[in-house]
């Protein structure tokens, strides 16, 4: 028999650098995972709740809203509302795996195993963190952006920055691009090109420029419509990038902070797209490496039934009359899903022959497997490989709510023969960011006459916007506009449903 | 793989985030202060705590969709087939929960520390003609030994203290003493043994040299006394708390006072380092107590206003000269008083009790439900106001609910842009 990797609850630093060996042997030789060079930090419970405050983020620029999420969480954490979790990993190389110093052994076990193994390979090989996350950049790049919106705040004063990123922060989910027509994003490059373009401002710098004529402006009729939309990059749905390439009136200081918060939200884009898939193969890759330490005597019986306690509580997926439901847990679908994929691989039965031809009985369970990982995002995953077996045995079913019924909520299709096809389209669905994010962008801007700002937001199935925040949103997109902004809601047969109009608040008296 | 310990790193990494965040909360956080303050005993507002905010007022918006036809999957069909319908409300209902996930953060509730506390319930809050004494709110500073330091002026070098550490040294490392070479020498001056005495010189010689390398006094065992400046407070501050608690006096308006006084207390402690609280009832005679009967012993009788007033300018005299202490009075009474006391009382009041005091504040407590304007103007009333007209600091208000104390203590206390008088 193999020996222990520790006795009991207890752990130093050498248990878990042991721990640590222990599931990369598993890890990369067992299940063949490649990963970015891990780094394992031990927190206490109060560094825990800062850095679930900045996003998870171990540097992040000063901002209030952090401060705010911080109170948050402190106040139900201290009520036992909420446990912390055990741990955070950073989508960056060295991979960067929290650990908080409460958790017992077989805790630490765990986390290491879900997150310097499970996350780590997630964020290495999906195409999704390839195409839009730059893992080596992404710390220095927050470092500089911490120490950017220090110095603007010295040279520009904090409410002024504050204002900037609150407005930044409000059109954030709206500063990613969704499609990747562009080159990767390199941000060690992209913080190199901001020094050096912050330095030739400097340096070109004149104030007598500003005192020389502009010269007749060209006639604006003279550009057709067409071509002004195009020369604006419009339509346009990112709307960070939209204001920081093209709104009027903006100091460059301020397009600067624009962008930083943008290639933030790229950053987090993939993560908000793959919840489940993550999530599940984390838990996945720590249920199989923890069940082989356990096989191999190195964790004890009682450790592993520890591990098996907080496991079934992390894949626990309560019913839609429980008071507990708040939508699916991403931890119990992804885990189901590989597991189910696992079985599909191995031991497949006549339906899975008949739903997964490509998979069944192929025998590769962790080469099938990675593939998924590499290839999958959560919405293509749910569709391509949620089971017959699965819709059942989480009892799935389809409910459609039009507020005109009279009768209630119709239930569409149920987990059988006729609805499992439905059922699955309309899952994946749910998960797809396409889908969920309200579809706004820029059509025009009215530069001929008042410069006025026009987007436009596409209904879908009579969804619109809530009033009170889009108008606060709005708000602060004239603001860095700074001419009227308007939105208007158009549904699917281009009728308009809604339209808001915002004029931006006089700017304070400037410096 | 790197193991990092950021155990040690300094926490409070939020600690700006979250000043950040009061300030910007600063007018919300202060209104669920003043809230909070009117629910809990006021003893345990100098605690700090827990404050309930809306976030609403924080909200940071995003653009977000809802109503429209809404479709969702949901584990956990027991017996529903294709085709059925849910009633929208009432049990079976999946609306509520459906996968949108509402969030839910319509307020939250924080912990205040003490001094966030304090500072924010008494932001706004002056004590009214602080600059009458000089001394209020200086400081002088004293000095205080502090132990030993390293390094220091040369006047500060304390001989006891390097010498013993000297010695210490020198016996730790085995210096000769100089008997034990005297002894040597003479015994070498006595020796008449060739190989003795080169083995006697050796020896000295070995002494010797030892003496030279571990020195008498090393620079390493030269201790300097340090000092450390202490503040030390002059300002103090006493606060008479004057009650009638004659039969018309009942617990609401007892209660009232009470929580007056508290807020008093939580004022004055901020502002002084040192208060003291001297607690007088009366009914036709007055005495000095101590907080538990003050409040809540049982007490009755007739009323005069004059005793109380008598035993505050006794105690003043005994125990609190004016000179050195800043003197506060507040008076909670239902405003009856034997008409005949009232000559009495204003004269104490204008020749012995106000030249001394920083401040007066009478309040009026009524009965619950009464509106305080519907009241005629009581005895007492009609003699402080009359006072107040020839420019006494005083101040007066009614308040006969609980939730009128802040306000009503709010606005004695409010800071005031020039010298006015503490009377409205």
């Amino acid at each position: 028999m193999t020996e222990r990797l520790f006795e009991g609850a207890d752990w130093d630093f050498h248990t878990l650098q042991r721990v640590h060996d222990a599931c990369e042997e598993l890890a990369t030789k067992d299940l063949g995972l490649d990963v970015y060079p891990n780094q394992i930090e031990v927190i206490t419970a109060e560094q825990m709740l800062d850095a679930y405050s900045s996003v998870g983020m171990p540097l992040f620029y000063k901002h209030w809203s952090f401060g705010k999420h911080f109170a948050f969480h402190e106040a139900s954490y201290r009520k036992g509302l909420m446990g912390l979790a055990y741990e955070i990993v950073i989508n960056s190389s060295p991979c960067i795996s929290y650990l908080m110093e409460e958790n017992t052994a077989t805790m630490q076990t765990l986390v290491i195993a879900h997150a310097a193994f499970g996350h780590n390979h997630f964020f290495k090989n999906n195409y999704l963190f390839k195409q839009w996350t730059d893992a080596d950049g992404i710390l220095d790049y927050l470092d500089f952006a911490k120490n950017y919106v220090a110095s603007c705040e010295e040279r520009h004063g904090r409410i002024e920055v504050e204002r900037t990123l609150d407005a930044a922060h409000a059109l954030m989910s709206h500063g990613i691009d969704r499609y990747p027509g562009k080159k990767k994003l390199d941000l060690r490059a992209e913080e190199k090109r901001a020094g050096r373009r912050r330095q030739h401002e400097e340096e070109v710098f004149n104030d007598l420029w500003r005192t020389v004529p502009k010269g007749a402006a060209k006639s604006r009729s003279a550009l057709s419509i067409e071509r002004r939309r195009k020369l604006l990059g419009l339509p346009q749905e990112n709307l960070l990038y939209f204001l920081e390439k093209s709104a009027p009136r903006l100091a460059p200081w301020q397009r600067e902070l624009l962008r930083i918060v943008r290639h933030i939200a790229q950053y987090f884009y993939p993560q908000s797209q793959t919840k489940v898939m993550n999530e599940g193969t984390a838990t996945y890759v720590h249920y199989r490496i923890m069940s082989k330490l356990h096989q191999q005597g190195r964790i004890s019986d009682g450790n592993f039934l520890e591990f098996l306690q907080s496991h079934t509580n992390v894949v626990f997926q309560p019913e839609f009359d429980d008071p507990r439901f708040s939508g699916f847990n991403p931890y119990a679908l992804g885990f189901a899903v590989m597991q189910d994929i696992e079985r599909i691989v191995s031991k497949p039965e006549d339906e899975d022959r008949e739903w997964f031809p490509d998979i069944a009985g192929k025998g590769d369970v962790m080469g099938v497997l990675r593939d998924v990982w590499a290839n999958y995002r959560d919405e293509s995953f749910i569709g391509q490989f949620l089971s017959p077996r699965l819709m059942r045995h989480f009892r799935m079913f389809h409910l459609h709510d039009d507020p005109e019924e009279r009768a209630g909520i119709r239930v569409d299709a149920i987990h059988d023969e006729r609805g499992f096809r439905r059922v699955r389209r309309e899952l994946a669905r749910q998960h797809d960011v396409g889908f969920i994010d309200a579809n706004i962008e820029v059509v025009d801007v009215d530069l001929s006459g008042d410069r006025r700002l026009i987007l436009h937001h596409h209904v879908i199935k009579g969804s619109q916007l809530n009033e009170t925040d889009a108008k606060r949103v709005l708000q602060h997109l004239a603001d860095l506009w700074t001419y009227d902004v308007s939105l208007i809601e158009v549904d699917a047969n281009d009728k308009v449903v809604r339209e808001y109009v915002v004029s931006p608040r006089p700017l304070p008296a400037a410096a | 793989m790197h193991i990092i310990d950021r155990r040690l790193n300094p926490g409070g990494k939020s600690l700006e985030n979250r000043q950040r965040f009061l300030r910007r909360a600063k007018s919300l956080v202060q209104g669920a202060v003043k809230k909070t303050s009117q629910e809990r005993d006021i003893r345990d507002v100098l605690e700090g705590g827990e404050v309930t905010i809306p976030l609403d007022g924080m909200h940071e918006p995003r653009f977000r969709r809802e109503g429209g036809t809404r479709d969702m999957v949901l584990p956990g069909n027991k017996k529903f087939v294709e085709g059925d319908y849910l009633p929208r409300s009432g049990q079976g209902s999946a609306k509520d929960s459906g996968p949108g996930e509402g969030d839910s953060e319509d307020a939250f509730r924080f912990v205040l520390s003490r001094d966030e506390f304090v500072d924010l319930f008494l932001d706004d809050l002056e004590l009214p003609d602080l600059a009458k004494r000089k001394i209020a709110e200086t400081e002088s500073e004293g000095i205080q030994r502090a132990g030993y330091t390293t390094s220091g002026s040369p006047a500060n070098i304390s001989v006891s203290r390097t010498v013993q550490l000297a010695l210490a040294r020198r016996i730790a490392l085995r210096r000769p003493r100089k008997s034990e070479m005297d002894e040597l020498e003479a015994e070498i001056d006595a020796c008449t043994d060739e190989d003795r005495r080169a083995e006697l010189l050796a020896r000295l010689a070995k002494l010797k040299a030892k003496a030279k390398r571990i020195p008498f006094i090393d620079p390493l065992d030269i201790r300097y006394r340090r000092f450390e400046t202490v503040p030390k407070p002059v300002a103090q501050a006493v606060m008479f708390c004057l009650m009638d608690v004659s039969g018309s006096m009942s617990e609401h308006m007892k209660d009232l006072a009470k929580r007056f006084y508290m807020l008093l207390y939580v004022f004055l402690k901020r502002r002084y380092k040192h208060v003291e609280i001297v607690f007088i009832r009366h009914t036709d005679r007055a005495e000095e107590v101590d907080e538990q009967t003050f409040f809540y012993g049982p007490a009755s009788g007739g009323t005069l206003v004059s005793s109380a007033l008598q035993a505050m300018h006794e105690i003043v005299r005994e125990r609190f000269n004016p000179a050195d202490w800043n003197i506060y009075a507040a008076q909670a009474s239902d405003g009856d008083n034997s008409y005949s006391d009232g000559e009495l009382a204003g004269m104490l009041l204008t020749e012995k009790i106000l030249p001394v005091c920083q401040f007066f504040a009478y309040l009026e407590v009524g009965e619950s439900g009464g509106s305080a304007f519907d009241l005629s103007d009581s005895s007492l009333w009609t003699l402080y106001d009359r006072l107040r007209n020839t420019g006494a600091p005083l101040s007066m208000r009614k308040v006969s609910e609980r939730s009128e104390i802040f306000p009503v203590f709010h606005d004695l206390f409010q800071r005031r842009e020039t010298q006015e008088k503490a009377a409205p």
